[in-house]
């Protein structure tokens, strides 16, 4: 039977210098921190890292692993300012391509397509295109529209955290919302997927629950059964964020906010290491979820 | 006595929330987004009582028709009756145009340009970093927007132009030839003394209504860019029982104490 299943240091592996990696997730909800964590073990560099940002981007930032970032927003919702992803841009340490919510989805679509570009009018009367190198592209058609080619967004590797996978990359989510998971998934060269729960067999467990197959397996490389693995962000329906650590790692970011003197409290030398340290995967499935 | 008794104990911020609530009146069918909590507040409190046509979400993921209040309450006090998650808020609510925002940008200029990104220093390298521009771009230029701030001022309110530009106003120098800007629509800016609105020469800023007791000269000052009057600047309004009843309800902790310095009352002393 086809088997994706990996180890998280096989993951990491595939991440090389150089290479544009995409993160799934929305600010404070639903990151795949235990893939980030890894990454952030290991020796790689140089990324360019595309995402929706919060505590994942904050991370990669502080430790010096980004060397570009595409973004629309970093935040921690309710620390709205993600405090290590602002010392990076102020000490003018990363490249940027800042994009609007809906250009970056629309990038994401553009590569998962195999597109060059994808159209919009978002963008126009702003300054995102003079500051981006964005151009613009005028409508073939009688009305002759400008609009901006919204250039597409093509990832060398997608990491996302999901509910459920069976080995074969048959995952569920669920969750009120997805935000645009599947558009990363699509986007990229190869994705891999950490996941709440990992059976062998869908249709043998969750036949019931197929619906929720956000995107197919085709577009799974790898999987890798992580329990708690969003934390600190929240996964529902399993766990919510969790603040108390957000505002730890948010006040270490203050003076000096040196970074290697406290990777080890947010990383740990390893996952088991770092869960033991927050009281374990019980600990996270009791978070609450967040109210808005 | 009753009446001034009453009178005297209507707070700044609630008569904001019931001018911003204005905002929302007769929009149709569309997502009424309230970020913060007196747009979101002014939006609940249009959807119970003048415009129930409205939109809103439970602030994630779901459509609700009764208003979610805001503050600590129960997890499940929200009862959906539609789904409208950010995987298709896009598709369906901001490049469709139904959709009106009230938000609070860090700087706004006399264009209704706005800022959220960055204050001072280069793209490269910011000399304070924001958000960065979230939605604005794609709001702005597709559906409605109104502004609501609670300190008045020429930081916020700047001269000359935004730092940078991450919403569309009505800057001629901004238009690129072909582009289709019939989206662009800025309709009320509420602040801790005045509403305005985009109604003057070539969509200038203007004063419609003072709160009671500010004059036009004190917005002007606390402005970094000259003011246009409407033909008849009126006093803003106070809300009435129903409309402050409907406020309690939405915001039972008074979180709306804390949104304006020191929660002064809406009639100045």
């Amino acid at each position: 039977m086809l088997d994706k299943r990996m180890s998280a240091a096989e993951i990491a592996a595939q991440i090389k210098d150089g290479m544009t990696v995409g993160i799934g997730g929305w600010g404070p909800r639903r990151k795949p921190m235990a893939l980030v964590r890894e990454l952030l073990r290991s020796d790689v560099k140089d990324l360019t890292v595309v995402a929706y940002g919060g505590a994942d981007v904050g991370m990669l930032c502080a430790a010096g692993k980004v060397r570009k970032l595409v973004f629309a927003f970093v935040s921690l919702d309710a620390i709205p300012l993600e405090p290590w992803f602002r010392k990076s841009r102020e000490s003018g340490a990363l490249e940027v391509l800042e994009l609007d919510e809906g250009m970056f989805q629309w990038g994401l679509k553009a590569a998962a397509f195999g597109l060059p570009f994808l159209p919009t009018r978002v963008g126009l009367g702003t300054d995102l295109a003079a500051l981006g190198g964005l151009k613009t592209v005028q409508s073939p058609y009688d009305d002759g529209e400008t609009l901006i080619a919204m250039p597409a967004l093509k990832l060398d590797v997608a990491l996302l955290h999901v509910n459920r996978s069976d080995r074969r990359g048959n995952v569920q989510v669920f969750g009120p919302d997805s935000y645009y998971d599947e558009w990363f998934a699509k986007a990229a060269a190869k994705t891999f997927v950490s996941c709440e729960e990992l059976v062998d067999r869908m249709e043998d467990h969750y036949p019931e629950q197929a619906r929720d197959n956000l995107f197919e397996r085709c577009f799974v490389s790898g999987v890798i059964e992580m329990p708690g693995g969003a934390h600190p962000s929240s996964m529902p329906p399993h766990y919510g964020w969790d603040m108390k650590a957000f505002k730890a790692y948010a006040a270490a970011a203050k003076d000096p906010g040196d970074w290697s003197a406290v990777q080890d409290r947010f990383v740990g030398a390893n996952e088991a290491d770092y869960l033991n340290s927050i009281g374990g995967k019980e600990a996270v499935a009791a978070l609450p979820l967040p109210i808005f | 006595m009753n009446q001034i008794t009453t009178i005297s104990t209507i707070t700044l911020a609630e008569l904001c929330i019931f001018a911003a609530s204005e905002a929302f009146r007769g929009n149709g069918e569309v997502i009424a987004t309230g970020v913060g909590p007196v747009p979101r507040l002014a939006a609940g409190l249009a959807k119970l009582t003048h415009s129930p046509e409205l939109m809103m979400t439970d602030g994630e993921a779901y459509l609700v028709e009764q208003p979610v209040p805001i503050g600590p309450r129960a997890y499940d006090d929200r009862k959906p009756a539609g789904y409208l998650p950010f995987s298709r808020f896009f598709d369906s609510a901001v490049w469709t145009g139904r959709r009106h925002a009230m938000v609070t940008p860090t700087q706004l200029d006399r264009f209704g340009q706005i800022n959220l990104s960055y204050m001072g220093g280069t793209y490269r390298q910011p000399k304070t970093q924001m958000l960065g521009v979230r939605g604005f771009p794609g709001n702005t230029i597709y559906h409605a927007n109104s502004f609501f701030f609670p300190a008045h001022g020429p930081r916020v309110f700047v001269p000359g132009e935004v730092d940078m530009i991450s919403g569309v106003g009505y800057n001629p120098a901004k238009r690129v030839a072909g582009g289709n800007y019939s989206g662009v629509d800025l309709k009320s800016i509420v602040t801790n003394l005045c509403v305005m609105d985009f109604g003057g020469e070539n969509n200038a800023i203007r004063v419609v209504s003072l709160h009671p007791g500010v004059t036009f000269e004190d917005v002007q000052e606390a402005t970094g860019f000259p003011l246009e009057k409407a033909p008849e600047i009126t006093v803003t309004p106070l809300p009435d029982a129903e409309a402050l009843a409907v406020i309690a309800a939405l915001d039972p902790h008074d979180i709306r104490a804390t949104v304006i310095k020191d929660n002064p009352p809406a009639v100045r002393a």
